[in-house]
């Protein structure tokens, strides 16, 4: 009887340790992107790429990049990275895939979390996340916020949901 | 009558009116960048009024040249040969930014036999050297004039070379004549192209496989290693089918040779820069005349 209790209560208790994190001033840095659900008759999950850049300038720095890293032979999932053009021309063609802690497989339409690096130096910077989908669109979001002060959320219109920095 | 001759003389002045190379030379790879370095582009190669629609005629893939990022030559690969359109593949094989088209020079101009003007170069079917009939060698010695090309209404006298002008020849002027269409195609990290330091060369600021619309292209241009400036440099994008205009720009380059250009729209531009001075490579010659063309991508912020 206490045992079936137990099992149902995990997953709640993840939650319950993810909210908690995400509410600690000290860890704070944290980007979601919901990635939409499109009623399409083919549907292919987008490759999605965030990164964030400096106002003041210099370099961008890439969070995350979810594609098809499994696809071989003569037309490899790499081959459409460049798809995301803006960010294959602020370092994604920089950037050695597979990257440990950065890339990742595609995913489903939900809302997913990445933690923004802690050594990010303090200041304002703009998030900015790239979406693009074989046989549909194309999208850029841009959400300006400041590491150790304020976050912000902006929706996207067609291929990406609601970005939130917090 | 009177309407008719006054139709002509319409038709005549706006036939002044177009532009002097009317008909475009380009070159149109399937994209400007890609990923990795396993992949292929496909390059269009053709000649026509608008760009980029395949429909005068092909431009031989037999004249094009590949060169790698690491300045080795590269391979044309499927070449054919359309009715409108000349088409080939190029293994982008190695990292960086690829240099892909032609170079091509020739001496073109006038000199006199006596009082008969012939040609030099350009277009038309030699006639025989003006030493005298069968004897289209080089060199043909004074014999005077009196070759096959009767006087009077016949075509232009020519010879194809500068060599076949003859020791008699007097009021020579010859322009030396430089092109170059050059498109530029990267995998992965783009990379700077090597330059030759001759001529009229294109050495962009921005680079051509990096622009966008809503950012200002950069291009600086050279000749002879040494910033050409003030040339003109014609900026037209393609699918004028689709627009009411052209929307062709004419811009001039500033002291440093730099042309900064603003897109309009974002998709393929044709780019055309031309200069003429008087300092030919080529001694014979007293001026020289060079252009250089490039298509660029611009894509969508």
């Amino acid at each position: 009887m206490t045992r079936s209790k137990i099992l149902p209560a995990l997953p709640l208790l993840a939650a319950g340790t993810a909210t908690a994190l995400a509410a600690t001033p000290a860890l704070a840095a944290s980007v979601t992107v919901t990635v939409p659900q499109i009623k399409v008759a083919e549907y292919h999950r987008p490759y999605v790429a965030g990164w964030v850049e400096p106002v003041a300038g210099g370099d961008a720095r890439t969070l995350f990049v979810w594609f098809d890293g499994k696809k071989r032979g003569a037309e490899p999932g790499t081959k459409w990275l460049a798809d995301l053009r803006t960010w294959w021309r602020k370092g994604g063609r920089s950037l050695k895939l597979p990257a440990d802690g950065i890339s990742g497989a595609t995913r489903a339409p939900g809302s997913y979390t990445v933690a923004i690096p802690a050594n990010l130096p303090k200041g304002d910077y703009v998030l900015k996340v790239e979406a693009a989908r074989e046989t549909g669109g194309r999208e850029l979001v841009s959400v300006p916020f400041t590491v150790g002060g304020k976050g912000g959320s902006v929706s996207g219109k067609t291929e990406l949901g609601t970005v939130t920095v917090r | 009558m009177r309407f008719r001759s006054i139709l002509i003389a319409a038709a005549a002045s706006s036939m002044l009116a177009t532009p002097a190379l009317a008909h475009r030379m380009w070159l149109l790879p399937s994209t400007s960048t890609l990923a990795s370095t396993n992949e292929y582009v496909t390059v269009d190669a053709a000649v026509s009024n608008d760009l980029f629609y395949p429909d005068h005629v092909a431009m031989d893939p037999a004249q094009v040249s590949v060169w790698a990022p690491d300045g080795t030559d590269g391979k044309v690969e499927n070449a054919s040969k359309g009715r409108h359109r000349g088409t080939f593949d190029v293994a982008l094989n190695k990292a960086g930014t690829w240099k892909i088209g032609m170079e091509r020079a020739s001496v073109m101009g006038t000199f006199k036999v006596g009082t008969e003007e012939w040609r030099v170069g350009g277009r038309g079917r030699p006639q025989g050297a003006p030493g005298g009939p069968g004897a289209p060698g080089a060199g043909a010695p004074a014999g005077g004039p009196g070759g096959p090309g009767g006087p009077g209404g016949q075509p232009p006298r020519m010879v194809p070379t500068v060599a076949d002008i003859p020791a008699n020849a007097t009021d020579i002027k010859l322009t030396e004549v430089t092109s170059r269409n050059f498109v530029y195609v990267t995998a992965g990290e783009p990379s700077k192209v090597a330059l030759t330091g001759k001529g009229l060369e294109f050495d962009p600021v921005t680079h051509p496989d990096e622009l966008v619309s809503d950012e200002e292209g950069s291009f600086r241009f050279l000749i002879d290693g040494k910033p050409a400036a003030g040339i003109k440099v014609e900026v037209v994008p393609g699918g004028k089918k689709y627009r009411a205009a052209e929307d062709a720009q004419e811009l001039t380059t500033g002291p440093d040779g730099v042309v900064k250009v603003k897109w309009s729209v974002a998709g393929w531009y044709w780019l055309n820069a031309s200069v003429e001075d008087t300092k030919p490579a080529d001694k014979k010659a007293s001026a020289r005349r060079m252009s250089f063309t490039t298509t660029l991508e611009v894509v969508a912020p």
